[in-house]
């Protein structure tokens, strides 16, 4: 078990190393220079050096190297080109949008899809279990942002139940939670369609092995083999699926937050490439990184957790 | 039916007078608005960078200068109240308005005219726009409310340049904060900015000239068109001056909670060419890619009806303007006859691409019709940082698409190291003399002549005056129609009843 642990440590760390260079050298070779593009079309020659210097552009690669993974080691990423403020700040009042989000559309889509799942293995070979799946496939084939339109033209503009976007703050929690209702919907459905799918695929595969044999052999019901055995072997797979969830709905809810207007991570980085501010881009591409990163060892640890075999010396 | 118990008719009493309640409660006239957006401002002080998104919050509402951009472009007083000119026309002499205070309590003075004009010109300033500083050799404080300012000698445009979001004045005090909690001088003060979702503005009662009507201002920013109609459609949005999506103009024209307002900007849309790159440097070349466009089938395709054709670079509300489409007029048969003549064929140049709607949308068109006379253009879409690093800075493209949304910016044909490369010493000399002419008459003459003379060269295709096209809610009232500065002036703005 020590070893298993150790392993997956290990791997988190050089991942994290290689992560940091990659994406270092790639936003050095991407065309397009900070200074000049805030400086814009009438920007003297003169100026646009006087800038380049102010923003510390003219350093060495290298130097900016150490100067950018020494300063994140120690809590600062620097300060934006563009914005001109600390980029941890812009971070962490991004989180607050971005984290929420993410943690409310994976409780939803976990809320949706473990009943369903549940219900159409219970249910295998039945019209209801096939109605299930096709109802699933749409939602896995649905964009999200399409979907994410029709919440809007729904509830926002017909119904006005809720905001058609934007994000109120925190200082009022029932505004900000109705905000972040509509967009954390449209990125669950089809999560929960995909989750769904896989619970029910991974519990009827379970249903198939001899100590489920042997558990209905003893008496059980269908239903209790179900919910006291099948379940928990077939959360693995689950779990692989949650993780890469979680890791998708933190960085990938670019578009999402572009239709709602939100103030989150993934508009901030997509601005921030095209105003080539690409201080925050490495510093928010590297803290997703780590995100996903660390979220793939929590679900590593997490095997453990329901797999006793994984805990054997 | 049953007898109705006092507190049944209570009860029907309160149901059936809630919404008259709530009428009369929505019958005062607001007074805040919500602003909306495309682009959020990088920072909020214009004298740093060139993004229009800043002078699209700040301009005339926080920040003023000596002089400003009227409605429709006029240049007015502002923190000068008025000014004289000496008889060589070498030094101006700005009297500043009395007893004006910025944000934060202080007074404003002749220093901080001096302090915003010395920093501007500094040789570490970040000014995007610094030329407009050229030619400035001395600012002196004469007294706590005149200025003068010295000239190497007469510049034409002088009081217009003043005039710019760039040339505002701000305050020593403030300076290193400016950029994220600007103090100005203006008819509102700013209060409050959450990066990535809104601005906050409020009135400022100590303003100088008279109040604004509104007491409070919210800028959001929207990037994405289908977002932006759902916001306006949805009441979260008042008014969103340049409206992302021209497509769904038409739906709020027709219905009556919103109004749909079309004027001008400063933005000539071309098709620029690379006049060093052969066979661009060839006149024959250019010529023939004039005549082979065909602007109305852009403006319609493109821009959905919105837009005005030109044929020079100058925009055609100007008094000196001058409808020159005729010389490049829609003909594809003379365009493939002077690229004979020329000896060009199987011409594949690039066109490059920036995002806005009017190059990508604009050069799918503008491609078709080229490959109507035998061109083949090859379509690069670029990002802007991109377009500005390959074609503005190396010059790495032979067409591009591009809006140039300065005022008054026809002497970019004057600079032989601009990015299309138009290198004539009779338009250096026309727009040099334009510095020594102040007579309205005279500088018309002069800048109709320059106008013929770009057209006359085909130095680029002159395609169509950007429009700007903007929606509100149909109550407001005292929104500007037309965008002669990037500017979302708010001061005249109110609700009717």
């Amino acid at each position: 078990m020590l070893r298993y642990v150790l392993t997956r440590t290990a791997s988190l760390v050089a991942s994290l190393v290689v992560a940091s260079l990659v994406i270092f050298l790639v936003l050095e070779v991407v065309p397009g220079d900070p200074a000049s593009f805030m400086l814009g079309m009438n920007a003297q020659p003169e100026t646009v050096a006087a800038l380049r210097s102010e923003l510390g552009l003219d350093a060495g690669a290298l130097q900016r190297y150490a100067t950018w993974v020494g300063g994140v080691l120690s809590g600062d990423f620097g300060t934006s080109y563009a914005y001109r403020t600390p980029v941890s700040g812009m971070i962490l009042d991004r989180v607050q949008v971005s984290l929420p989000l993410a943690l409310l559309s994976l409780a939803l889509s976990t809320a949706i899809a473990f009943p369903i799942g549940l219900w159409a293995a219970a249910r295998r070979g039945t019209p209801t279990d096939t109605g299930i799946m096709a109802a699933t496939q749409v939602g896995v084939a649905l964009p999200n942002f399409w979907f994410a339109m029709l919440l809007v033209l729904l509830f926002a503009v017909r119904l006005r139940w809720l905001p058609a976007g934007g994000f109120p703050g925190w200082a009022d929690p029932v505004a900000a939670v109705k905000a972040l209702l509509l967009p954390a919907l449209a990125l669950a459905l089809p999560q929960a369609a995909i989750l769904s799918r896989v619970m029910r695929s991974a519990l009827v595969d379970t249903m198939s092995e001899d100590f489920i044999r042997t558990a209905r052999a003893k008496g059980l019901t269908r239903w209790q083999v179900l919910t006291r055995h099948a379940l928990r072997n077939a959360l693995i797979p689950v779990l692989t699926i949650i993780g890469l969830q979680f890791s998708f709905l933190l960085a990938g809810a670019i578009i999402i937050e572009n239709v709602f207007f939100l103030p989150g991570l993934g508009r901030l980085v997509f601005q921030a490439i095209s105003q080539r501010d690409l201080i925050v881009v490495k510093s928010v591409v590297l803290l997703l990184v780590v995100a996903v990163v660390l979220v793939n060892y929590v679900v590593d640890l997490a095997y453990l957790a329901v797999d006793p075999r994984l805990r054997r010396p | 039916m049953r007898d109705s118990s006092p507190l049944r008719r209570l009860l029907a009493a309160t149901l059936l007078a809630a919404p008259l309640l709530a009428g009369t409660a929505l019958a005062a006239p607001r007074t805040d608005i919500v602003v909306g957006m495309q682009l959020e401002p990088p920072t909020l002080d214009p004298t740093s960078g060139a993004a229009a998104a800043i002078d699209e919050v700040v301009y005339a509402n926080v920040f003023e200068g000596l002089t400003r951009f009227g409605p429709d472009g006029e240049v007015l007083p502002a923190l000068a109240e008025s000014w004289e000119p000496a008889p060589d026309n070498l030094s101006w002499v700005f009297h500043l308005r009395p007893g004006v205070k910025w944000h934060d309590g202080t007074a404003f003075t002749a220093e901080d005219v001096v302090f915003s004009f010395d920093r501007a010109m500094a040789p570490d300033s970040t000014n995007a726009q610094k030329q407009l500083f050229k030619g400035i050799n001395e600012v002196t404080a004469i007294d706590d409310v005149t200025v003068e300012i010295g000239l190497d000698e007469p510049k034409g445009l002088f009081l217009s340049n003043l005039a710019w979001g760039d040339a505002v004045i701000v305050s020593p005090a403030s300076i290193d904060t400016d950029k994220t909690q600007p103090v100005g001088t203006g008819p509102f003060k700013f209060s409050k900015w959450v990066q990535g979702d809104r601005i906050e503005l409020v009135r400022n009662p100590d303003y100088w000239g008279e109040p604004a009507k509104l007491e409070r201002a919210t800028f959001k920013f929207i990037s994405d068109p289908t977002a932006a109609y759902a916001a306006m459609m949805s009441g979260d949005i008042d008014a969103f001056p340049v409206f992302p999506a021209p497509e769904n103009l038409a739906q709020f024209q027709a219905d009556s909670r919103f109004q749909v307002i079309v004027g001008s900007t400063e933005g000539e849309t071309i098709l620029a060419m690379n006049n060093k790159r052969p066979p661009f440097d060839d006149i024959r070349v250019r010529e023939a890619i004039g005549h082979a466009i065909d602007r109305k089938a852009i403006i319609d395709g493109a821009m959905f009806g919105y837009g005005t054709p030109i044929g020079s670079h100058f925009a055609p509300h100007n008094a000196a303007y001058e409808d020159l489409t005729g010389l490049s007029g829609h003909d594809p048969e003379k365009a493939k006859a002077l690229l004979a003549e020329a000896g060009v064929t199987g011409l594949k140049p690039t066109l490059v691409l920036p995002p806005p709607t009017y190059a990508r949308r604009g050069g799918e068109i503008v491609a078709s019709q080229l490959r109507a006379v035998g061109i083949e253009p090859q379509i690069v879409n670029v990002e802007w940082a991109q377009w500005l690093e390959q074609v503005f800075k190396n010059h790495d493209f032979d067409m591009t698409i591009i809006s140039h949304t300065e005022p008054m910016d026809i002497e970019i044909y004057a600079r032989p190291d601009y990015y299309f490369g138009y290198d004539d010493p009779v338009m250096r000399a026309l727009i040099r003399g334009l510095d020594f002419t102040s007579k309205d008459e005279e500088r018309n003459e002069l800048l109709r002549a320059a106008q013929e003379r770009v057209a006359t060269h085909f130095v680029n295709t002159f395609l169509f005056q950007l429009a700007k096209t903007g929606v509100a809610d149909a109550r407001l009232r005292g929104l500007w129609p037309n965008s002669p500065t990037q500017a979302t002036d708010l001061t005249a703005v109110y609700w009717a009843e």
